[in-house]
């Protein structure tokens, strides 16, 4: 079993990256190996709870994502300085993610087998 | 070393799949050993056999497809993101009844357990991106 980290960088809507990172730390999980998912940059949007993409139509990557847990990736970080800049605050999150300062995300880098960055 | 490289993003729109294969020949004249290419998000279209491009400009998905025969490399294109996209093999093409396939000979069809797979065989993976 390796250690994965799958980095997304990208807002859930405007590309497909979000989607696609999130699917790669699915199958990862489900071809049993360790996967953390650290959510950077614009990737923190996609912690925004009450997503209504239905207007766009888009599927609700948030919905998708509350079965991260279930598929054991329970790491779930994000870059607190990401969060800050963006004004969002952190009561307000759709999934149980750990906030993380740039030099614990580093840390959590040097752990790692593998790192993906989607 | 055994690698895995990503390809995300399409050519001519960005830069990095054309990195990304000069990356891969560096790999293999120095000696290291490319486990699996996986063409993930728009990288699929450097999959595609129906590219064309001006006589006197580099044509990368004939480059590519080009690299991965010659040396019979293990190319994999994300089956979901490449059916989104339009890239599908005479197999996708009937079963969704399509009039055509795009897909270039030398890759295969298939999901991201093959990226997994490969990335637990190897002893690095780079990921060339989408350029957001």
């Amino acid at each position: 079993m390796k250690q994965f980290l799958v980095i997304t960088s990208s807002a859930p809507y405007g590309s497909a990256q979000a989607r696609e990172a999130t699917d790669l730390a699915l199958a990862a999980a489900l071809f049993d190996q360790k996967v953390s998912l650290l959510f950077q940059g614009d990737g923190v949007f996609q912690l925004l709870p009450d997503q209504n993409p239905a207007v766009i139509e888009q599927k609700n990557l948030s919905a998708m994502q509350q079965a991260l847990p279930l598929y054991d990736v329970e790491d779930l970080f994000y870059c607190a300085d990401s969060l800050k800049e963006r004004g969002i605050t952190q009561d307000k999150l759709a999934l149980p993610a750990k906030a993380l300062s740039r030099s614990e995300i580093a840390l959590l880098i040097r752990q790692q087998d593998h790192i993906f960055h989607v | 070393m055994k690698y895995t490289l990503i390809i995300q993003s399409a050519p001519i729109d960005h830069q990095s799949s054309y990195t990304a294969l000069r990356f891969a020949r560096a790999l293999l004249k120095a000696g290291h050993s490319i486990e699996r290419l996986f063409f993930y998000g728009a990288g699929v279209h450097n999959a595609t056999s129906h590219s064309v491009a001006p006589q006197d400009e580099l044509n990368l998905p004939e480059q590519w497809q080009q690299f991965v025969t010659q040396h019979s490399l293990d190319a994999v294109v994300c089956i979901a993101a490449a059916v989104r996209r339009g890239v599908i093999n005479s197999a996708e093409s009937s079963r969704y009844s399509k009039t055509g396939d795009n897909l270039a000979d030398g890759y295969d069809l298939s999901g991201l357990g093959q990226l997994v797979a490969s990335a637990v065989e190897s002893d690095r993976v780079v990921t060339f991106g989408a350029g957001s």
